[in-house]
């Protein structure tokens, strides 16, 4: 276990930019990867969380906090808005021959930035709402040698451990590590603040680093398109929505109600 | 490999102007954050505050200063400092949820602070501003009066002096935030010329008194200030600006966030429009399909795209420091209107649905009519663009 200054802790927080959740997202006929290209992108809103808990530990205890995206040129506006919330400096990880990578080809490069910053804590969002895999933070601190305290309802950090609420089916287990140490957050840990204009102005003087899969010493071969595990052979629309099932209420609405949820595995 | 159905290849109506291709990312920024918060934390609320006459003015204006929109685009004393073309994008998002919460943001930013910037000491800067940009301090500003309107100059507000005191006397009517400030800009004659005074409200003598029975701009406070000798230290005259062409500079400032504002109003009823006539069917199909409503859509659509263009070249000569007086009234003349024609058009659109405040387009379309007459009438715009093309102002 290694002692950490508080004063100088540093914390690298992983955002993505996804589709916005409203857009209707497509395939590139191409490659069927989505098309990041034709929708509008935001950052991705857990990963919000992930920058708001970040913050409000530096300001708790001081230290420094790293935006690291990896994405296409256009991630830039979601490190931009990190930077507006108040992060201090950013990394983009951006390569043509990322494009297409799978989660485990992902957590390789985002392993490679991670290890080049030397980082006391990282800080994920728990999912992204366009791949919804919620492997990438787990990817990356096995490949670290981190400890992985994923889905934290809550986080503090003193001297040189963090200690989480990690969320459970039944409630939450408390959960501590020694740091450097990874963490996933989850929905409502916090309420993230807007960026203040202030923000704004200051984000464009911050420092923001380019990163190729050379600067990280990751081949060609090992990330991308060609690398996944898996790819998406065919896809099709999704059918119209069905008609719902209308059940006269006679006095047992309740019951059908209940039977139904119950059946769908809702209660 | 089966293509997803597409939607029809609809674009949004800012996307039909490439609008985001006019704009910086600082711009960008700027508008998202304010369209956020107005999502989430203004249009939840506003058709309810608009209903009851009721604004959490002193909460808003906390949550706005924390933003940072209060005075934005002014330098130093704890303001955000951004140009003015961040400032207008600011007003446009504020008021496409309502006209009344951009006008709370223009008092305070542009009549209050500004006039406490451009003309105040630096004494008077200090005092007020940093709180005035983080909402704790509300500013309201007085200058029209029960019998001087389009005419401030007849205005009969007086301030003598008493000792080395100022005493104030008169009544000023329809002031924004009224009731919730901390802090007056008054304009009042002295020896038969205007000057600015910064009066407390707590000063004995001065009171505000709500104004009722408003039908528009219900989100808004509205007060009537009664100075009924008002002892103020003589430190209390702004001792930058004296004559009428001080509190006429405030008004060119909130007018120019108005040109922006219109604009915010005006897509706001044209998106309640769009999605209201793909959505109702009359004779089996969506309405939108029908000449008549795609006549009216696109009429609508071009008046806001050619506002937010106008909006925009202006905010650019603004930040390049050329932007005259009149060039604002001609802004203002044309986004006010052309605003209130797409919020009429978007009412008929809705039919009987259109006067419920389920939809926002009743309320934009009553707040326009404020819109249309305050910061300058448009008959007095009207003069000014007729002055500045003949050389012959038509009224004096």
């Amino acid at each position: 276990m290694r002692e950490v200054d508080s004063e100088t802790m540093k914390i690298v927080v992983c955002v993505k930019q996804v589709p916005d959740s409203w857009a209707e997202k497509t395939l590139r006929p191409s490659d069927n990867t989505l098309d990041r290209e034709s929708v509008d992108a935001v950052m991705n809103e857990l990963d919000e969380y992930a920058v708001e808990e970040a913050l409000r530990l530096q300001e708790a205890q001081g230290g420094e906090v790293v935006v690291l995206s990896m994405g296409p040129s256009q991630a830039t506006d979601t490190i931009r808005k990190a930077l507006s919330m108040g992060a201090d400096a950013g990394v983009h990880v951006v390569d043509d021959g990322l494009h297409g990578s799978d989660a485990v080809a992902t957590s390789l490069a985002l392993a490679k930035a991670i290890e080049a910053q030397g980082a006391d804590l990282v800080i994920f969002g728990s999912e992204s709402t366009d791949a919804r895999m919620s492997v990438v933070p787990a990817m990356v601190a096995e490949r670290l040698g981190l400890p992985q305290l994923t889905f934290s309802s809550s986080v503090a950090v003193d001297g040189g451990t963090v200690r989480t609420n990690r969320v459970t089916e039944y409630g939450y287990d408390v959960v501590e590590a020694p740091l450097p140490a990874l963490v996933s957050v989850v929905e409502k840990i916090n309420e993230p603040r807007y960026p203040s204009f202030k923000g704004i102005m200051a984000a464009k003087k911050k420092p923001v680093q380019t990163l190729g899969l050379a600067d990280l010493g990751v081949a060609a071969g090992e990330v991308g398109l060609g690398a996944a595990w898996s790819v998406v052979a065919e896809a099709a629309a999704r059918p119209p929505k069905a008609k719902g099932t209308i059940v006269a209420d006679d006095g047992s609405g309740g019951v059908a109600i209940a039977d139904y949820l119950s059946a769908q595995k809702f209660i | 490999m089966a293509q997803a159905p597409s939607t029809g290849g609809a674009i949004s109506p800012t996307d039909l102007y490439a609008i985001d291709s006019l704009l910086a990312d600082e711009h960008r920024d700027v508008r998202d954050t304010v369209r956020r918060f107005a999502d989430e934390r203004i249009r939840p609320h506003v058709a309810g505050w608009f209903e009851a006459g009721d604004l959490p003015a002193r909460e808003l204006a906390r949550e706005l200063g924390g933003l940072g929109v209060l005075g934005m685009h002014l330098e130093g004393y704890g303001c955000a400092g951004t140009d003015a073309t961040s400032y207008g994008l600011a007003c446009l998002e504020l008021e496409a949820a309502d006209s009344g919460i951009r006008s709370l943001v223009s008092v305070q930013g542009s009549l209050a602070m500004y006039a406490i910037h451009a003309y105040g000491s630096d004494e008077q800067r200090e005092r007020w501003l940093p709180g005035m940009a983080r909402g704790e301090h509300i500013g309201c500003f007085g200058l029209t009066e029960p019998d001087a309107g389009s005419d401030p100059g007849s205005m009969r507000t007086t301030a003598v002096r008493a000792g080395g005191d100022w005493v104030l006397r008169g009544t000023k009517t329809w002031i924004t935030n009224g009731t919730v400030a901390d802090v007056a800009v008054v304009w009042a004659k002295v020896e038969g010329r205007v000057h600015g005074f910064l009066v407390p409200t707590d000063s004995p003598g001065f009171t505000a008194r709500p104004i009722p029975h408003k039908l528009s701009l219900r989100a808004s406070v509205t007060a009537e200030l009664a100075l009924d000798d008002v002892r103020l230290p003589g430190d209390a005259l702004l001792p930058g600006g004296a004559g009428l062409s001080a509190p006429l500079g405030c008004l060119a400032e909130a007018r120019y966030g108005i040109v922006f504002g219109a604009v915010g109003a005006a897509r706001e009823c044209l998106e309640a429009a769009l999605a209201y006539a793909a959505a109702r069917e009359q004779f089996g199909r969506p309405i939108a399909g029908f000449q008549l409503t795609q006549r009216k859509l696109a009429e609508m659509a071009v008046a806001v795209g050619n506002g937010h263009l106008l909006a925009l070249h202006l905010g650019r000569l603004k930040d390049a420091g050329r932007l005259t007086p009149q060039q604002v009234s001609v802004g203002k003349f044309h986004n006010v209107a052309a605003a209130l024609q797409v919020a009429r058009e978007a009412r008929a659109l809705l039919g009987g649905n259109g006067i419920s405040l389920e939809y926002p387009v009743i309320r934009h379309m009553t707040n326009l009519e404020s819109v249309f007459t305050y910061e300058g009438t448009h008959d007095i715009h009207t003069l000014v663009i007729g002055e500045a093309l003949t050389g012959i102002p038509a009224y004096r």
